[in-house]
């Protein structure tokens, strides 16, 4: 449980308590040894040191900023570095409207992102084109690019975006680390029109 | 002496005649038209004469009436007289089979680009205009979105229930 | 791209019918960290000078002024929550007084002053990004972390009075949905009791920063006379020297009767945008202090008015719909369209974050506007960049652009 504060009756934190260590993956350990799959212990640290790269276009940046910010402060969930260039980074976070003269530099965003990557949609906007359904919007961004979780709202919460910045986390733990080559990661791809 | 919408209009008649004429004060903002090959002459003349002083466009937009046939297109200027703090709305029509206006840029920097939106959502030509091209909407886009015959909604969409969402039909 | 022979730069020479060009062509933007929003930004540089700039906007042009003529009036106010995000209710009370300006709505004191520390409100959160953020820009942001928590109270506050923290939605033509809790007014006094310490602290962080100084000192600056006729407003144009404020000269929402002073600079440049702006945070501190107390003095039956006496066109609350019949009648009659919009022309403007932000609606008598056009002070000033940073430093060029504030919802509508 994460804990809640209010500001109006300021509450101890109970720092001994609220702090939570990753558990170590499944395996079988003995004296001074410790087996398990590989694909777990990549897993592990790869969702704990996830480098976000928000691409941040319009009113849910400002959302992004103050989850980024002193009070929600995304770094608790090892995303401390947040890089601005696509080629470091594993996890894009499109926040805000995609217009239709934005869509080719999206994907070209996420075309220069090395592999393995993730992208997370925060926003109604992102996600399905929001309230704007007009002629000049993007109707989300899955019609250009792969999402692996979409986060709703307008704008999200900073806690929303948190939210789906852990099942981001989770995903990651999750996944084998031979899904990009398989053929149906290809083919998704294939389906966007990436090779 | 305080400038008020009165001096303004006769200053306007005396100056113009009949060349500006329609003129009312709704919500009591003066608003005048006149000739579209006039609206050069009657800026110059509200930016420079010295009682008048209307050296602040705080507007520029377009409106469409298609039913006003020969007369669709209605671009509006707000001007603003920030010494006496008071505006005037200025008003000219024009067909849109030919909507071809003089460019304001040369007295007002700030038309620059509320005519390139202008032109981008109504399609007026501005003439003389330094860089008239698209500002918001992508260059390849061959319409002029905001004439009221062209429809809202982003009709690539096919997820969505057309009676509900107002593709092929209007609710209002 | 070189407009003059003085601008060319002497020290190299090319052999005549080269390709080669003696400038280097910079592409900032639409995505680049330094860029806050998305704004494309094609520079000719000669070493790290900027010869010219040419911006291309509308990357995310989003169809509002379309999108206003599908939806009837007390619909748009969403729409105006999304011009500048920043100081949402800013524009969603810009709105409600345009929308009552046409339908002959009047608005009690009481409205007035509950609007005013809205607004005020949402000028300071607004201010505090725009300045930290210049902050971040010229390599602090230890400003931006700190200040970024306090924007949080008046989140809080506007959370109280709406429900919602950004894109707030907050009032309805009339008046407010909702009365203001007592929590909403204890956590507006505690936003009063911290946020002067803070906003000293920030100033102390900044103002004086002998480094900070340096860096926006006489860079991006701009004489009045371009500015106005750039079409400049708010807080760049004061910055500039000329004290034009519509809360002033077109006064709105009972702003007449409170007292402030409008700071003023006199060079335009990004330093004098910070100072300005931090001078306006601490006016608008005292308005809202004003305000407050202007609120407590009503007394009995007066202090309990939270709309105009309008059935007509405000949309009644939700628990009296539910249980007072004539409340419905009214609810359904609004939401049908049934009730009469006038015809006519208005435009009416409120000094937003950025400046005059202008609303100008034209209603042929159906339940949307005819057309609506927002006029939006970022998109008019933000013509004038090339010319700010025509001749400096290319890391000075990206603080003349967080010091200008360039929103992108509001610039590309
Ligand atoms: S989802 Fe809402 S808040 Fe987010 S970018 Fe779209 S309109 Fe803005």
């Amino acid at each position: 449980m994460r804990p809640v504060r209010f500001n109006i009756h300021p509450k101890q934190g109970e720092p001994n308590k609220s702090i939570l260590m990753t558990e170590a993956p499944e395996g079988y350990s003995g004296q001074g040894f410790f087996t398990t799959k590989l694909s777990d212990v990549v897993g592990l640290a790869r969702k704990n040191s996830i480098w976000p790269l928000p691409f941040a276009t319009s009113c849910c940046g400002i959302e992004f900023m103050a989850t980024m910010g002193a009070h929600y402060d995304l770094a608790r969930f090892g995303a401390e570095r947040v890089g601005f260039s696509p080629r470091q980074c594993d996890l894009l976070m499109v926040m805000g409207t995609i217009a239709k003269k934005m869509a080719p530099v999206v994907k070209q965003v996420y075309l220069q992102m090395a592999e393995p990557r993730w992208v997370l949609s925060v926003g109604a906007c992102a996600s399905s084109g929001g309230i704007f359904d007009t002629y000049s919007v993007l109707q989300g961004i899955d019609q250009i690019i792969p999402v692996d979780v979409y986060v709703p709202g307008c704008p999200p919460r900073p806690e929303a975006i948190l939210d789906g910045f852990m099942k981001i986390q989770e995903l990651v733990g999750k996944e084998s680390i031979r899904r990009r080559n398989s053929p149906q990661y290809a083919a998704l791809l294939e389906s966007y029109g990436i090779q | 002496m305080a400038l008020t919408n009165e001096i303004i209009q006769q200053q306007l008649t005396e100056k113009f005649g009949d060349q500006v004429y329609n003129f009312e004060s709704p919500f009591g903002l003066l608003t005048f038209q006149s000739p579209k090959e006039m609206n050069l002459k009657v800026l110059q003349f509200l930016y420079e004469n010295e009682n008048l002083q209307f050296t602040f466009l705080t507007d520029l937009c377009a409106v469409h009436y298609p039913d006003n046939k020969g007369q669709e297109l209605a671009v509006v200027y707000l001007l603003h007289n920030l010494r006496e703090n008071i505006r005037v709305r200025y008003k000219i029509f024009t067909d849109i089979q030919q909507p071809d206006i003089f460019t304001a840029t040369k007295l007002f920097e700030a038309a620059n680009w509320m005519e390139r939106e202008t032109y981008d959502f109504f399609g007026v030509n501005f003439i003389g205009h330094p860089n008239l091209k698209r500002v918001l909407n992508a260059d390849e886009m061959d319409y002029f979105p905001l004439r009221k015959e062209y429809p809202l909604e982003d009709q690539t969409r096919i997820d969505k229930d057309d009676a509900m969402f107002g593709r092929g039909g209007s609710i209002f | 791209m070189l407009e003059t022979k003085e601008m060319q730069p002497h020290h190299v020479k090319l052999p005549d019918g080269s390709i080669e060009k003696l400038t280097t062509t910079l592409n900032l933007g639409p995505t680049h960290p330094a860029t806050h929003g998305v704004f494309q930004n094609i520079l000719e540089l000669d070493g790290e000078r900027i010869v010219s700039a040419e911006q291309t906007v509308g990357y995310i042009h989003r169809a509002f002024e379309k999108l206003a003529e599908r939806r009837p009036l007390y619909q748009i106010t969403p729409i105006t929550d999304r011009l500048n995000y920043c100081s949402s209710p800013l524009n969603n009370m810009g709105w409600h007084m345009t929308c009552e300006k046409l339908l002959g709505v009047k608005t009690p004191k009481r409205v007035d002053y509950l609007r005013i520390i809205i607004m005020e409100l949402a000028r300071i959160s607004d201010h505090l990004i725009c300045n930290s953020i210049v902050g971040v820009d010229s390599g602090a942001y230890t400003g931006f972390l700190y200040v970024m928590q306090y924007r949080e109270l008046i989140y809080e506050i506007y959370e109280e009075v709406c429900g919602s923290r950004l894109t707030t939605n907050i009032g309805r033509i009339g008046g407010f949905e909702r009365n203001f809790s007592d929590t909403a007014f204890q956590k507006l006094e505690k936003f009063l009791r911290e946020y002067p310490k803070v906003l000293k602290e920030f100033e102390n962080l900044f103002t004086r920063n002998r480094i900070f100084m340096d860096r926006l000192k006489n860079t991006g600056g701009i004489s009045a006379e371009r500015a106005l006729n750039y079409g400049f407003t708010g807080p760049n144009l004061r910055a500039a020297g000329v004290d034009y404020d519509v809360r002033v000269h077109n006064p709105y929402s009972s702003y007449e009767d409170f007292e402030f002073t409008v700071p003023v600079g006199s060079t335009g440049d990004n330093y004098d945008r910070f100072l300005v702006r931090n001078a306006e945070m601490w006016q608008s501190l005292s308005l809202i202090e004003q305000a407050y107390r202007k609120v407590q003095e009503f007394k009995g039956a007066e202090a309990e008015v939270y709309h105009a006496d309008a059935p007509a066109y405000y949309l009644p609350e939700k628990k009296d719909v539910y249980t007072k019949m004539e409340q419905l009648i009214w609810h359904f009659k609004i939401i049908m369209g049934e009730t009469e919009i006038p015809k006519g022309e208005v435009y009416h403007s409120v000094e937003g974050a950025n400046g005059e932000l202008g609303f100008y609606l034209i209603s042929d008598g159906g339940r949307t506007p005819y057309r609506l056009h927002f006029r939006r002070p970022s998109f008019i000033y933000y013509q004038a960049y090339s010319e700010l940073t025509k001749g400096s430093m290319l890391s000075d060029a990206i603080i003349t652009m967080s010091s200008l504030n360039l929103i992108a919802g509001e610039l590309d509508a």
